[in-house]
């Protein structure tokens, strides 16, 4: 087992309310790793520090080797994280090959003067880019719809949309923030399928979900947060027989009801 | 240049090559036309082929990246202002336009860098309400800095600026091609305006299907999307405040070599927006609207000067509504209606930001 | 130090009126997310109803004492202006909650200049001297200090303005409704607030307050013009950012604080500066502020709302 990802004691504070407290956890390469709690856990303040939306009061991650910088987005991504967000962002104004080919950006170098003088290097990275994203759209099944605009595409589209723009810029790990919500059965089945050919094209994919039967089919280890500490991490079989994440779980049930 | 030709209604998606023609032709031709009716008609053209690049400049900033600059004059300011620092008696400079120019362009390039550096963080309505400060704060200088030395003349502004020269050509002379036929000057800068406009539209179409433009447009949509692709959202921002900022100093050099007299009196907010209005109206982001509404603009006002003025002392034998009035009325009532009914615009063509003949067979047909 | 203490009172007077346009801006900000460029206007429309209805009284009924004159100018103008406001989100910015960012934004100007254009065709291009009601000879507080009869009507209703919006917004229901909107619509009209009619009600009572604050202006300087409202309403949200915009306590101590920075600065730039500037670059003052703030403190002086949403 290689480590691509630790984290190592991370904890975030938002005024006086601790969303994560010393978080560690360890994401093998080659893997798919879930992340699951109750609402409120903080899943998603985890999932935004380790992406550099929020910057952590303590902790750190080392990531292939070295540290990342904390709270730069763009660095992060460059270093090879890439996401999707909970409630799907993608460029409104954009046909889906742009909002992938955007993904591109930072994988390619042309500067100003070269897109204004189009030298030979630009035309060439510009054809690149407008190849490799078709590709990728067929890759996650939408290339009929290359050339429509991302905000008229269906929900579980938009979804695979996100995924394709995650992967152009060519990611060690792809996080995914709640794929599944908001998904039919097929499409749930669909993104499951996709997920294991991500993971067997050698991507590692850390997942955020609520749907347990998802995550406890799909993932190689689990972890489980509960009031922003980490209360369970290991293979699904063992997780789901933890009394601590039962009770988590139970207890958040209850006080739904 | 074709997607500026596809928009002729009826010609343009039915045959490309005919409209494309008689763009070519309409924009070679409408000086003389223009001359019919008169050489104000020609200087109106004139200015409304500046207004075209200044349009086209701003709309990199509002309608590519969507920053919000309400300021934008300032920068056409700082052009003219170099023009007639360096190219006119009150200083004695009497510099080339190939060296005035590029340096009106750096120095409008670089306020826009300055001005966009402590914003850029924040929220887009901060940025509209500072720029708009900025364009106050350029203007109270340019009426004020007379003293200890006199830099910019005040309100009475700086005149006899020199005109363009070109390869030996002085366009304020005219060109005399036999002995009964002159060029005049006024059809010589229009012709020279429109050799920018064409480069304005090349250059803008390149970067808008570019990574550089596909970023803009990300930053526009979605900011926290763009950050989490990797896009450096501070520094495109910065490029798009400099390259908009460039656009309005090239300008700016054009108009004070061609009116060879400038003041602060043509840099008020009231122009900023103008332009910000010309984009609206044809449609914020493609670059035909933003030329077909900044030639709208630009014209209108002065066609309902040569109509409602005499219509009005016809009915009410007096002026109620003068032209500058007008002009301000048909700017604010375009702007808000727009807004309001169709915001995308006159000519709401679909912005483009990849080539479609790069996937050449890869594509099934659908 | 006379010169100085003189110099704090002409601020103190200026920041008053900053403040109570600031609230305006800052009702709106804090309910909307808006900035409302033609609050700055609507101060001008104040002004020159307040103009045409003293003038109209005076002619109408004279002999009247001139306090009388000037209320009944209040009078006249703060109903018009709460007519405009609400018009105005009405028409124009209530289509436009849910539409991209830029939009409201633009259209917002659009309002001002209309505002401004319709002005000029009403009162035309000139300045109009506004009568002078309230006396303008100057009274001494403090030996070598002077504060002018309409100064300290100018302080003292904008005080009695301030202290009746808090209480409104803290100790009333509607106060209540107004802060569960700004904090969040939807919950807010789950809840059974009228968010709509809260929404509204926030223009017209920002309205009222640019209407007093218009006439203030003008029977400060004696003038009334078409575009009088474009300053102080650049400055009035300059005031509210410093403050905190959103943040009604913030608006207040960020309009005095702004009217001390330019009157101080005003009074001593000339020295400052070896001569090159001189009082003429007052106005340049609140825009280095706004610099100033949105580089180091973009929250403002009492802020805690994030400047930065996405």
């Amino acid at each position: 087992m290689i480590t691509l990802l630790e984290a190592r004691a991370v904890s975030k504070r938002f005024g006086g309310l601790k969303a994560l407290t010393e978080v560690s956890l360890t994401i093998n390469k080659g893997e798919v790793y879930g992340l699951i709690g109750p609402n409120g856990a903080g899943k998603t303040t985890f999932f935004n520090v380790l992406t550099g939306a929020y910057t952590p009061e303590e902790g750190e991650f080392v990531f292939n080797g070295s540290e990342l910088p904390l709270g730069k987005p763009d660095r992060i991504v460059n270093r090879g994280i890439a996401r999707t967000f909970q409630n799907i962002r993608l460029f409104r104004e954009m046909t889906a090959l742009e909002n992938v080919m955007a993904g591109h950006h930072i994988r390619t170098k042309t500067g100003l003067l070269g897109v204004l003088l189009q030298t030979r290097h630009t035309r060439e990275e510009e054809k690149l880019t407008t190849e490799r994203a078709y590709e990728l759209l067929k890759y996650v099944g939408i290339e009929k719809h290359a050339r429509t605009l991302s905000r008229n595409l269906s929900y579980g589209d938009q979804r695979r949309l996100e995924i394709a723009r995650a992967l152009a810029t060519e990611p060690r790990l792809l996080a995914l923030d709640e794929p599944a919500a908001g998904m039919n059965a097929t499409e749930t089945v669909q993104l499951r399928n996709l997920i294991e050919t991500i993971r067997g094209d050698g991507t590692t994919v850390l997942l955020i979900e609520h749907d347990v039967k998802l995550v406890m089919g799909l993932c190689d280890r689990v972890a489980v947060l509960d009031f922003g500490k980490k209360i369970a991490e290991d293979v699904p079989a063992e997780v789901q027989r933890n009394p601590a994440v039962i009770e988590a779980y139970l207890g958040g049930a209850h006080h739904a009801a | 240049m074709n997607d500026i030709s596809q928009a002729i209604p009826f010609l343009g998606k039915r045959n490309p090559k005919a409209a494309l023609f008689a763009l070519v032709v309409i924009a070679l031709v409408s000086p003389v036309v223009a001359a019919m009716f008169g050489n104000t008609w020609v200087r109106i053209l004139n200015f409304a082929m500046l207004y075209i690049l200044l349009s086209i400049g701003l709309n990199l900033v509002v309608g590519f990246a969507g920053l919000l600059d309400l300021g934008y004059i300032a920068f056409y300011a700082v052009g003219a202002y170099t023009w007639a620092f360096l190219a006119s008696p009150h200083f004695g400079l009497h510099l080339p336009f190939w060296i005035v120019l590029p340096l009106g362009a750096g120095f409008a390039a670089l306020a826009g860098i300055a001005l966009g550096f402590p914003t850029l963080r924040l929220r887009g309505d901060y940025l509209a309400i500072v720029t708009l400060g900025f364009g106050e704060i350029v203007r109270i200088f340019m009426n004020n800095l007379t003293h200890p030395v006199n830099i910019t003349n005040g309100p009475q502004g700086i005149d006899q600026i020199d005109g363009m020269s070109l390869f030996g050509l002085d366009l304020n002379r005219g060109l005399q091609i036999t002995e009964g036929f002159q060029v005049k000057s006024l059809f010589l800068y229009y012709y020279v305006f429109l050799a920018f406009v064409v480069l304005a539209v090349i250059l803008v179409k390149r970067i808008q299907v570019s990574r550089i433009g596909r970023a803009w447009a990300a930053i526009r949509d979605d900011e926290l999307a763009a950050k989490a692709i990797g896009i450096n959202t501070r520094n495109l921002k910065l490029l798009a405040f400099a390259m908009g900022a460039t656009f309005g100093g090239v300008s700016g050099g054009l108009f004070g070599a061609f009116q060879g007299f400038v003041s602060p009196e043509s840099f008020t907010l009231m122009e900023s927006i103008a332009i910000l209005t010309m984009i609206v109206f044809g449609g914020m982001g493609n670059l035909a609207g933003v030329i077909v509404g900044a030639l709208a603009l630009s014209f209108l006002p002065e066609v309902l000067r040569y109509i409602a003025l005499p219509v009005q002392m016809a009915i009410f034998g007096k002026v109620f509504l003068d032209p500058e009035v007008l002009r301000m009325l048909l700017l604010s009532l375009a702007m808000i209606l727009m807004m309001l009914l169709k915001p995308a615009g006159l000519v709401p063509a679909q912005s483009r930001y990849s080539k479609a003949d790069l996937l050449g067979d890869k594509e099934i047909a659908q | 130090m006379q010169t100085l203490l003189q110099q704090i009172i002409n601020g103190l007077v200026v920041g008053s009126v900053y403040a109570v346009v600031a609230l305006g801006y800052t009702m709106v900000y804090g309910i909307l997310g808006l900035i409302n460029f033609a609050h700055g206007d609507v101060l001008m429309v104040g002004a020159l109803v307040a103009y045409t209805a003293i003038t109209f009284f005076q002619a109408a009924i004279p002999g009247l004492s001139p306090i009388v004159y000037f209320a009944l100018g209040l009078m006249v103008a703060m109903p018009a202006c709460m007519v405009i406001g609400y018009t105005i989100e009405r028409t124009a910015y209530r289509r436009l909650r849910n539409a991209p960012r830029l939009a409201p934004l633009i259209t917002a100007i659009g309002v001002s200049f209309l505002l401004q254009t319709l002005a000029m065709i009403i009162w035309g291009r000139n300045y109009h001297s506004f009568p002078q009601l309230i006396q303008t000879a100057p009274i001494e507080v403090v030996t070598g200090v002077f504060m002018t009869p309409v100064q300290m009507t100018t302080v003292g209703l904008s005080a009695a303005m301030m202290v009746g919006l808090v209480l409104l917004v803290t100790r009333t229901n509607m106060g209540r409704a107004m802060r569960a909107t700004a904090e969040n619509h939807r919950v807010a009209s789950l809840m059974g607030v009228d968010t709509n009619g809260i929404i509204a009600l926030t223009f017209i009572i920002g309205s009222a307050l640019a209407a007093v604050a218009g006439v203030m202006i003008a029977s400060n300087y004696g003038v009334a013009h078409y575009s009088m409202g474009f300053m102080p309403g650049l400055k009035a949200f300059t005031a509210a950012v410093l403050g905190g915009i959103g943040n009604l306590a913030g608006a207040m101590v960020g309009g005095i604080v702004l009217g001390l920075v330019e009157a101080i600065g005003a009074g001593y730039i000339e020295t400052w500066s070896g001569g090159w500037l001189n009082s003429s670059y007052q106005d340049i003052f609140a825009f280095i502020i706004l610099g100033i703030v949105l580089i180091f403190r973009p929250t403002g002086l009492l802020g805690e709302r994030v400047a930065d949403r996405a």
